[in-house]
């Protein structure tokens, strides 16, 4: 079950604009990229959290080194949503280039906090938001001494000036900073002087005019920690055991790769020989990184890579061997725009369809689809146990805003089950038997028995091909042979799905329910509140893998209407569905799409469904035709 | 005559190498090859020189690609493990099985256009890393598989069974290999077991990238006139740089050869290869030799075989990786994981 708290989620138009806002609020801080504010809006991030109060950061960046424009917004929320929301708030404008967009986009009744020398003219002067001008650059120029650091501090003056503007405490800023440089002590007290030049400005020359506060909370942080998607991913391979890796850095999986290195320099390290209980091979390309992979899992290591879409790409070829030879990996695909190079820094569902079958011939594979920064960690620990169990690829799909965002989440749970190597024999094994073939299905799941190379026994090694093979693994070109071994990997498929991650049902008995998948999941709750407050109640089911477990079906046939959301333009999970579902129940799927690249919002998922289900809508709907099978129904949203 | 009291004779005991084992555990499927392919040859030498050094069959890992090279594994040493995989793609399955698993001993088999077209790339960055395989390319000049088009280590000049000239630089393999930091590079010919089989058990020995470019007469489609590939040319043009012969670690290493006459190399394990100098002066530890040697082989029409250079001091991508002794595909949770209670601590720095 969803543990789900009904919120009064705040409307844009019924708002009272001289009403206190406390704790409920967007910052958006607008820079230039490269010029170092990354320390600072992390510091913010952190300090609000430490006030008990829950944030949800996303850091909208260019894929550029330095000077195209990035904005970090800082979600704070009593109620703990954590997708991205259209309203900003707050905006602290650092860019120049951007300030004459970025100022209109502040809600009516919100703040601007800006350099002093931009012009409040044209679009950027308004009279329905509150100016704070800060001389942020004479205010470095002036009083921040060192010449190679000032680039970094002056970001920290503005903390200073929120800090004073909304009551940020000054012990939760220094408490965050001391985390930021755990490793260095010294910067602490440089970056603290910055922020006391910002809150000593603002305590002197600005006058509090605007509605906004916030104020420490209990109970909602507490025990909670803060970590990125790819962190955790990459905490799941440790823990997993993974020991070999290979990878070709690509945004936005490269942060999963470098944690890893990370963790694994910290933890697997032996510190008196220096000898590692790892490997990590940077390769050439996605290809030998996948290959690097299989030559590893294939004499039984746990391997994994990390890539997104146009490694995905790279990797066919190499996947329908693993597909069918039979050889275990583990596959992270942190999701991107494409197609093509598409918008590298910004987030998609988009390999949802083209994973499922990737390489030539019929293949089909386990796609995990993780909710969450927790189940970014459990699923890849998962994802080593499948590999091994299934004899498989296993692909795990999260994307950049789950992969590169900061989220709030339970500490990860220390393991509670030891690796599940699946049916390996070993050369005690192989004297009690009298025979074996490495592609006899032996149980009828499909999945059969495999001896690692080095077993010592005569009868254990075998040859590991591409090309047609008998249960035996000789060559063989015989079509019923053939035949066999393809059925039997579709068996294997069927086993599978009994075995991935079961789907996250919340189901009240309601007519209308909403079907999605990875980091949607955040967007939904609130879309749910915002509904159930327009009187609109949903149930909601949460798909966490592919092949689709029996249960998904079992939802959909209780409910009239399900909105299939998902962050692709095509509704490509809502297309597997189609397929795979009769077609009385695949008429009841509406596809709800949301791609341009930023993280989805709730309003592009409660926007439509509120319009699908006005009544004029509902009327015409009865009177129209079932949509043909194959095609987008009539009601398909997109957004 | 006395009379001899008549005993009976006891069987001849059965020859076996130094694990006990004979030669016919070294054997494979028959080949599907076409007769007379060099292929099949350096197969049969490859048995001799496993069977002479004493390969253990499961902890030997036969890795290939696609072609008529890469179905070669299936044919020699049944008891071992095979991964036939890719097109192009063996020298990353290669680094990946002796990174999980550095008691194998990996042994790829490629041909020119796996190794030289398609798998070029992966080719060189397994030679900038130095993983310790013996990397067979059994060179044909041609696609077998496909009908005899051109591959990228034809000849300039050299013609197709039609007559179709190749007008583009060959890639020589052995010249990239020296460049890219390979540790051990030699050129043979699948004809000449006396040879090869040294070179092949002096690779075994090797720690780090052994490189054999063999050339392989491909008997259907580029054995003809006009082929610098064919049997007829190779006995034509080649030039042996010395006599090669491979001294195990266990045997008496007895120098019984003339001051000056002999180069000899000490390889990793403590075995030897001797290198009987011939006509011209050569070191095989010198990478410029080696590459002018090639050059000047070229220009003169010459196939120059021998050990082309070997490097024992470099570390193989084991020893970079600073790898412990024990294999990372037998480590358990207790190698692996996080302690309880370290993670627990760990856990605090994200709150």
């Amino acid at each position: 079950m969803v543990a789900r708290r009904r919120r009064k989620s705040r409307g844009r138009n019924e708002e009272n604009m001289s009403a206190e806002v406390v704790n409920d609020l967007t910052i958006q801080v607008a820079t230039i990229n490269g010029s170092g504010s990354q320390s600072s809006n992390l510091t913010l991030t952190r300090s609000i959290f430490r006030m008990g109060i829950p944030v949800a950061p996303k850091n909208v960046f260019p894929s550029n080194i330095e000077g195209l424009p990035t904005w970090f917004d800082v979600r704070v929320s009593p109620y703990g949503y954590q997708c991205r929301t259209r309203d900003i708030d707050i905006l602290v404008a650092l860019n120049p280039t951007t300030w004459t967009t970025d100022a209109p986009g502040v809600k009516p009744g919100g703040v601007i906090v800006h350099e002093a020398t931009y012009p409040v003219v044209g679009a950027a002067a308004r009279d329905d938001v509150t100016y704070y001008p800060v001389p942020f650059t004479k205010l470095a120029k002036e009083r921040i001494g060192q010449d190679s650091l000032r680039k970094y501090l002056t970001n920290m003056v503005y903390v200073g000036v929120l800090a004073h503007l909304l009551g940020i405490e000054v012990e939760a800023i220094e408490s965050a900073l001391r985390d930021q440089f755990r490793t260095k002590p010294k910067a602490v007290a440089v970056n603290m002087e910055a922020v006391t030049l910002g809150l000593d400005y603002a305590r002197e020359n600005l006058e509090k005019r605007d509605r906004y506060r916030l104020e420490r909370l209990s109970g909602r942080t507490e025990g909670r920690i803060l970590i990125e998607g790819n962190q955790a991913a990459a905490l799941g391979c440790v823990m997993g055991g993974c020991t070999v890796a290979a990878w070709y850095p690509i945004t936005p999986s490269s942060s999963l790769c470098e944690a890893f290195i990370g963790y694994c320099e910290r933890f697997r390290a032996d510190p008196q020989t220096g000898d590692k209980r790892y490997a990590i091979i940077q390769a050439e390309d996605e290809l030998a990184a996948l290959g690097i992979v299989f030559g590893a899992t294939w004499t039984g290591a746990r391997a994994m890579t990390s890539t997104a879409g146009p490694g995905i790409s790279l990797m066919a070829e190499f996947t329908g061997l693993g597909y069918y030879a039979e050889l275990p990996a583990v596959i992270f695909d942190v999701q991107r725009v494409g197609p093509s190079t598409g918008l590298p820094t910004r987030t998609m569902q988009g390999d949802v369809s083209f994973a499922y079958t990737l390489s030539h011939g019929d293949t089909r594979h386990v796609l995990l689809l993780p909710g969450s920064a927790e189940e970014n960690y459990e699923f890849a620990m998962q994802a080593f146990d499948l590999a091994d169990r299934l004899q498989t690829p296993v692909f795990v799909l999260t994307d950049l805003d789950l992969g590169m965002n900061l989220w709030m989440a339970d500490p990860l749970a220390y393991p509670a089950n030891g690796f599940d190597r699946g049916k390996v024999l070993t050369a005690g094994d192989l004297e009690r038997i009298e025979s074996w073939g490495r592609y006899r299905d032996v149980d009828g799941d499909g999945i059969t028995y495999r001896t690692l190379p080095g077993t010592p026994n005569p009868l254990a090694g075998y040859f590991t091909r591409g090309s047609g093979h008998d249960e035996d693994a000789a060559y063989s070109e015989l079509p019923e042979v053939y035949q066999r071994n393809l059925d039997r990997l579709a068996r294997k498929h069927e086993t599978a799905r009994r075995l991935v991650p079961a789907p996250v049902a919340d189901e009240r008995g309601n007519e209308l329910a909403i079907l999605a998948y990875g980091s949607t999941h955040f967007a939904v709750v609130e879309a749910r509140d915002q509904l159930g407050e327009a009187g609109i109640e949903t149930d909601y089911l949460r798909v966490r893998a592919l092949p689709f477990s029996s249960e998904v079906a079992a939802f959909i046939e209780r409910h009239e209407r399900v909105y299939v959301v998902e962050q692709n333009q095509q509704g490509q999970l809502c297309g597997l569905l189609r397929q795979e579902l009769p077609g009385a129940l695949a008429d009841r799927l509406v596809s709800v799409r949301h791609y341009n690249g930023v993280p989805i919002d709730a309003a592009a998922i409660s926007g439509p469904i509120e319009e699908d289900v006005r009544p004029d809508n509902e009327a015409r709907r009865q009177a129209a035709s079932p949509a043909p099978s194959g095609e987008h129904p009539p009601a398909a949203l997109a957004v | 005559m006395t009379a001899v009291p008549a005993t009976p004779t006891p069987p001849p005991a059965p020859k076996v190498n130094r694990l006990g084992l004979a030669r016919d555990v070294y054997k494979g499927a028959p080949t599907t090859l076409c007769a007379g392919c060099g292929h099949n040859s350096i197969t049969n030498h490859l048995v001799k020189a496993m069977y002479e050094f004493g390969v253990e069959p499961h902890l030997l890992a036969k890795m290939s690609g696609i072609g008529c090279s890469s179905k070669t594994p299936a044919y020699f040493v049944d008891r071992a493990y095979g991964l036939n995989g890719v097109h192009g793609r063996m020298p990353s399955l290669a680094t990946g099985a002796k990174l999980a698993n550095r008691e194998l001993m990996v042994i790829g088999v490629s041909g020119d256009g796996d190794t030289a077209s398609i798998g070029l790339g992966q080719y060189a960055h397994l030679l900038r890393r130095n993983v310790d395989c013996t990397y067979i390319v059994e060179d044909n000049g041609c696609y077998g598989l496909t009908k005899g088009q051109f591959s990228a280590t034809a000849d300039l000049g050299s013609t197709l069974r039609k007559g179709q000239v190749n007008e583009f630089e060959t890639i020589d393999v052995c010249g990239m290999a020296i460049e890219l930091g390979a540790t051990f590079v030699a050129r043979s010919f699948s004809g000449d077991g006396k040879q090869l089989v040294p070179l092949l058990e002096a690779a075994f020995a090797h720690r780090g990238t052994s490189v054999l470019d063999i050339i392989s007469p491909c008997v259907a489609f580029n054995d003809h006139d006009g082929s610098t590939k064919s049997y007829a040319y190779v006995k034509e043009h080649e030039f042996l740089l010395h006599v090669p012969d491979y001294i195990a670690p266990a045997e008496d290493h007895v120098v019984d050869y003339e001051p000056g006459t002999v180069q000899d190399v000490e390889l990793g394990d403590g075995s030897h290869i001797l290198l009987r100098k011939l006509e011209r002066d050569y070191d095989a530890t010198d990478p410029v030799d080696a590459m002018r040697v090639i050059h000047e082989g070229r220009v003169r029409s010459e196939l120059v075989t021998g050990l082309l250079y070997v490097n024992t001091e470099a570390r193989d991508l084991s020893a970079r990786e600073t790898l412990p002794e024990r294999p990372l595909s037998a480590m358990g949770e207790e190698e692996l994981r996080v302690s309880r209670e370290r993670w627990h601590d760990f856990m605090r720095e994200f709150a």
